[in-house]
């Protein structure tokens, strides 16, 4: 059950106490600014799409706000401190192509484990369960299909028990029961007070899950709305045009 | 002087009658081998883990220098350790020149370089696939390196292995700092080309059939790791 009485999508250029802030993010590549002084405020908890065009800078955003890049300026914060290495050990990524270890199944998720110091083989086993690989334990990781493999990645970034998961476009490519299983588990995660950070390019998808809905266009946030009012009457005109699937150029 | 064929019988009966002195030494080639392998391996692959995961200035020429090295004549190995170890060099107060010892560390000096440029490219391309999930999970360096060597362990044992081929193979250093001396250095190689040298080919052909084995066994062996690996997609 959604609940976005608590969603705080203002676009201040300050951190808000709660949840996770970026200000005036930009980054550039070649000397081309792909980012351009992005802000986006998200709550402790639920479930956040990024939407928008090909190359708009949603999976860049995503790796700016997790930490894995360095911006050219801005910041992020998590509850209204400059995001720190402790806050970045209690956030996972999944990513679009899910990068696996040579190892098995169980191997993959126990080797997250021993990073964070601990080693509960009934935690594991949980986490396989969830994501429906329950009783594939020993079997070789990359030998699994696609969707499979996605799901591991899934309860691999769980087992660290996240406070943020970032999540880039999980679902791409996967059929319809293995995306079944990943919207189900976000759902479950947003229950438990994660926040959710989801690129996804399938606004059906979006529709589902949103609790808000950041709309990317040329490396900036042209919209951040709740939901339900980002699909009745989205106020930009970018992401008017993506809805009704015109080009957005 | 024998024909080629009875000294081919020769060598058969040699190695099928387990000549002792064929077995001792093929025996002493393998210690001085795979030890001077291990210790290759304990130098090299920390220094291509280094080299494969760390980014300092100055990294491009140490590449170039390793890459290099790969090709080091061994002769010349043998030369530099035989002034070290040589009465009037600085560690000739040791009393190794002339030794098994001083033959695995002109082996362990030759492969070194083949073992740590060879893994550091194993690694770097495994942490060029891993780099972006590793930081992800904020690991740190030691537990990056500590993956990295264990999901490319199959890649690295292949390495170790062309080490030891390398090794096994080699005459020009063990020679000048073993001196092929009966029964104390003699090993394969120096054994191959003295016997050869006398005109003894019975001796030098069982010797070669031995080290030919020994290669083919290898290579069977590195064949078999990677394929067993790779059904498992753990390579």
């Amino acid at each position: 059950m959604r609940d976005t009485s608590m969603l705080d999508v203002s676009s201040t250029d300050v951190a808000t106490p709660t949840g996770l802030s970026a200000i005036g993010l930009q980054f550039d590549a070649s000397k081309a600014a792909l980012i351009r002084g992005l802000t986006l405020h998200l709550p402790d908890s639920g479930i956040h799409c990024l939407i928008g065009p090909n190359g708009a800078g949603k999976s860049l955003t995503l790796r700016l706000l997790h930490g894995l890049l360095p911006p050219k300026a801005g910041q992020v914060f998590w509850r209204g401190v400059a995001l720190s290495a402790s806050d970045r050990v209690a956030q996972a990524m999944v990513f679009q192509k899910p990068v696996l270890l040579r190892r098995s199944v169980e191997a993959n998720v126990d080797f997250v484990l021993k990073s964070r110091r601990t080693k509960d083989p009934d935690f594991r086993d949980s986490l396989l369960n969830r994501v429906g690989l329950a009783g594939r334990n020993k079997q070789p990781a990359r030998l699994l299909s696609g969707g499979e493999q996605q799901r591991l990645a899934l309860a691999r970034a769980l087992a660290i028990r996240p406070r943020v998961l970032f999540l880039d476009e999980p679902t791409a490519s996967l059929d319809p029961n293995s995306a079944r299983v990943i919207e189900d588990i976000l759902c479950e995660e947003r229950h438990h007070g994660t926040l959710c950070v989801l690129v996804t390019h399938d606004v059906g998808q979006a529709r589902r899950l949103a609790d808000s809905v950041a709309f990317v266009a040329d490396g900036t946030i042209a919209e951040h709305s709740p939901a339900d009012q980002f699909f009745r009457a989205p106020t930009s005109a970018q992401a008017r045009d993506y809805l009704s699937d015109h080009l957005v150029l | 002087m024998h024909s080629i064929s009875e000294a081919l019988s020769l060598a058969l009966a040699l190695v099928f009658s387990a000549d002792p002195d064929l077995f001792e030494i093929v025996g002493l080639s393998l210690y001085v081998s795979l030890s001077a392998t291990l210790l290759a391996c304990v130098l090299g692959l920390p220094l291509g883990a280094l080299l494969a995961t760390t980014r300092f200035r100055g990294r491009g020429a140490a590449l170039v220098v390793v890459n290099a090295l790969m090709g080091l004549p061994p002769v010349v190995v043998g030369l530099f350790v035989y002034l070290y170890l040589s009465r009037s060099g600085p560690l000739g107060f040791l009393g190794l020149l002339y030794t098994p010892t001083a033959m695995i560390i002109a082996q362990t000096l030759l492969i070194t370089p083949i073992v740590a440029a060879l893994s550091r490219q194993v690694l770097e391309s495994l942490d060029g696939e891993y780099a972006e999930q590793f930081q992800s999970l904020a690991l740190s360096r030691w537990q990056r390196v500590q993956a990295l060597v264990w999901d490319g362990r199959y890649a690295l044992l292949t390495v170790a292995l062309a080490g030891f081929g390398r090794a096994v193979a080699e005459v020009g250093a063990v020679i000048i700092v073993g001196g092929n001396i009966d029964h104390l250095t003699r090993v394969m190689t120096t054994a191959i080309a003295l016997e050869t040298s006398k005109g003894e080919l019975a001796l030098a052909l069982a010797l070669g059939i031995v080290l030919m084995t020994l290669a083919l066994a290898v290579n069977a062996m590195v064949y078999s790791v990677r394929t067993t690996a790779t059904k498992a997609a753990y390579a």
